[in-house]
């Protein structure tokens, strides 16, 4: 059994203009110390996915999945008190911004000790250790000193370290890492993915990295899962999906990487990704397809196949008895925004 | 923090000048003459008028008054009331008991109900709770202080209607205890007369309720406000994501955060309060500091009036400075510059 197993996860939201389906049949299988990558442009409901898991959406969300166990546990089931007794221990979540993603009215030893207590307990001169055991962990120099330190007093860098140190607190089997180093400079960013590598290698926890760094991907994940608009388009492991992309819209992004490029100018994918009013009918993604078809206008993709494509790729050319593309066929409009 | 201290002090001093300024002019731009005042209908002949004057120094230049009135200022002298024959600080000093304890009944009573129903307003947002509750707060808001008290004057004090609550006064004329502290309740507390704190707190019900009205309706708007920004603040989702429970969540995490303006709001009014609640007070015949500001207005009771000014001021300001200490302590980034 799959430590984490979620199948046809939606999440939809109310809004002023009607039902916007932020998250759209995600399904997602991670096994004990395995590392997946979530890959995707910003809004294509990444972040959105792993709150849903982690329960952390408003309540005007409403998730549905056909299932979404974590450990045998169906967390949809279970009360919201059992939920935070999984949550923060089992599962854990890390952010994007380290600097307002700590309370700025306590030290960050107060907060690392808050968890601890919250889940696993102990006395006071328990938890400081435990805390400077932590921050030693994550590489912060002198942690005796840091665990007075209020968050203002460090930098961005040592603030996502807390971070880690909080979220890995109580051994949790699950680790989800929302685009950790977005926020922070390029010498810091490889020092925290290496950070979570080790850790995740020492403590035999599953890691899920949400991220739209293609590189980061290639460094650090077994398994990839592609999102665009919401949905799952392409899942492989590392080497498959740098070697075989099977959806145009991986094929693109991997494509438009600067250590790919062959052309003088970086290749882009034109427009952007639809957001609630600009919905086309069929494929999402075939206003920026340069392979899409008049099917692919019309009809959306069926969920259940691995790829969710009409024209999965072989060897960046479209299968499936593709009508074939002329040049004129291009795509390279971009109205969609 | 040493720094910190001096930079706020050093601001209340122009500050302070320019309420002695403002204090000793305003009244002295009043119409009425304080010498005819004090006669009264019987009227008083144009020598006797004129030696008064001198007695009192209104004969000399306006600015050598100014001057003197500093210079007293300096040296803890108000000058003495010209009504009553006392020192201005002493009549102060006897009445501001009761504008204290009124004022802190009322500060207190505004916070707790206003505190709690703005926090759970905004974690309800939008809910039916929400709505009636700044419905309320908005009428409490614009409620005019004379015109409430009447109305829960004639609901609850009334022998037709209620008559639970007596109609003013500190305490019932049947009790005679003696003023030790000043502040009635402690006064009728540690006396021997039997039923004297019962009679205390039943005065003490209605100007409570009227003068906590409008801070309790801007603690909960502010706190509403303040609690919807947090709320939403990153920290608050790492608090949820760390599986801890709501009340801490939001009691905790979002409300430490949220009360350094919320701090700030009740200081204000506290400071307010304490400068007199000059309708309350007058509608309840409560003797105090607002009260006696207005008794000695209609007298022209120049010294009593610019040294209750002055002293009602420094107040504010004392409790405005306690005000930024506390923000500090509460707000750490104010404190442990980087």
């Amino acid at each position: 059994m799959s430590l984490l197993d979620i199948k046809n996860l939606s999440v939809e939201f109310q809004t002023a203009h009607g039902l916007f389906r932020a998250v759209d049949g995600v399904d997602l299988e991670i096994d004990q110390g395995e590392m997946v990558a979530i890959v995707g442009e910003s809004g294509s409901g990444k972040s959105v996915s792993m709150l849903a898991l982690m329960g952390l959406l408003p309540w005007t969300a409403n998730i549905t999945a056909d299932c979404m166990l974590f450990d045998g546990i169906d967390l949809l089931s279970i009360s919201k008190k059992e939920r935070r007794q999984i949550i923060g221990k089992d599962i854990s979540m890390i952010f994007q911004e380290p600097m307002t993603s700590l309370n700025p009215c306590f030290t960050v030893g107060y907060q690392i000790m808050e968890v601890i207590k919250e889940h696993l307990g102990g006395t006071k001169k328990e938890l400081e250790k435990r805390a400077i055991e932590l921050l030693g962990l994550v590489g912060i120099p002198a942690p005796e000193t840091r665990l007075r330190a209020f968050p203002h007093q460090m930098s961005g860098g040592m603030n996502q370290r807390v971070m880690i140190a909080m979220m890995i607190a109580c051994n949790p089997r699950l680790l989800i890492a929302d685009e950790p180093t977005t926020a922070l400079d390029v010498t810091i960013q490889a020092q925290i993915l290496e950070l979570l590598g080790e850790l995740q290698k020492e403590k035999g926890m599953a890691l899920v990295l949400i991220t739209h760094d293609m590189g980061v991907v290639a460094e650090t994940a077994e398994v990839v899962n592609v999102q665009y608009a919401g949905q799952q388009v392409e899942r492989q492991d590392v080497v498959g999906l740098f070697d075989k992309p099977q959806h145009p819209y991986t094929y693109a992004l991997l494509n438009a990487l600067p250590e790919r490029a062959t052309s003088k100018r970086l290749p882009s994918i034109p427009g952007v990704v639809p957001g609630l009013l600009d919905r086309p009918t069929g494929c999402l993604f075939n206003p920026r397809c340069q392979f899409a078809t008049d099917k692919c206008r019309k009809e959306a993709p069926d969920h259940s196949s691995k790829v969710l494509c009409h024209y999965p790729l072989v060897d960046g050319k479209p299968t499936n008895n593709h009508p074939g593309v002329s040049a004129s066929d291009v795509s390279v409009s971009g109205g969609t925004a | 923090m040493l720094r910190f201290i001096l930079t706020k002090l050093g601001v209340l001093i122009p500050t302070f000048l320019g309420v002695t300024l403002i204090a000793f002019s305003f009244i002295r731009m009043l119409p009425g003459d304080p010498i005819e005042l004090l006669a009264g209908e019987r009227g008083v002949s144009a020598e006797r008028h004129a030696k008064l004057m001198a007695d009192l120094g209104f004969d000399r230049p306006i600015w050598e008054q100014y001057f003197s009135f500093l210079w007293g200022i300096l040296h803890g002298d108000l000058g003495v009331s010209f009504t009553s024959r006392q020192p201005v600080l002493e009549e102060f000093l006897t009445r501001f008991p009761a504008t204290v304890e009124l004022a802190g009944c009322a500060i207190i009573f505004a916070a707790l109900i206003g505190l709690p129903a703005g926090i759970i307003a905004a974690v309800k947002r939008g809910s039916a709770f929400d709505h009636t509750l700044m419905g309320i707060s908005l009428a409490g808001y614009s409620m005019p202080i004379f015109w409430w008290g009447l109305l829960l004057i004639i609901l609850f004090s009334s022998p037709d209607m209620l008559g639970l609550t007596p109609v003013s006064g500190r305490l019932s004329a049947l009790f005679w205890i003696d003023q030790d502290t000043g502040f009635m309740l402690i006064d009728a507390f540690v006396s021997d007369e039997k039923g004297a704190f019962k009679s205390a707190v039943s005065h003490l019900i209605l100007p409570t309720i009227v003068l906590g009205t409008i801070p309790m309706a801007i603690i909960a708007r502010q706190t509403r406000s303040a609690m919807l920004e947090v709320l939403g603040e990153d920290y608050v989702r790492t608090a949820r994501a760390k599986g801890l429970k709501p009340l801490r969540v939001i009691g905790i995490h979002a409300l430490r955060n949220a009360l350094i303006t919320v701090i700030t709001v009740i200081g204000l009014q506290v400071g307010v309060l304490l400068a007199g609640a000059i309708l309350t007070e007058t509608i309840f015949s409560w003797p105090g500091i607002g009260k006696w500001m207005i008794d000695s207005i209609s007298r022209r009771d120049y010294f009593a009036v610019q040294g209750g000014i002055v002293l009602i001021a420094s107040i504010v300001m004392i409790v405005n400075l306690l005000v930024d200490f506390m923000y500090g302590l509460i707000n750490p980034r104010i404190l442990h510059r980087r």
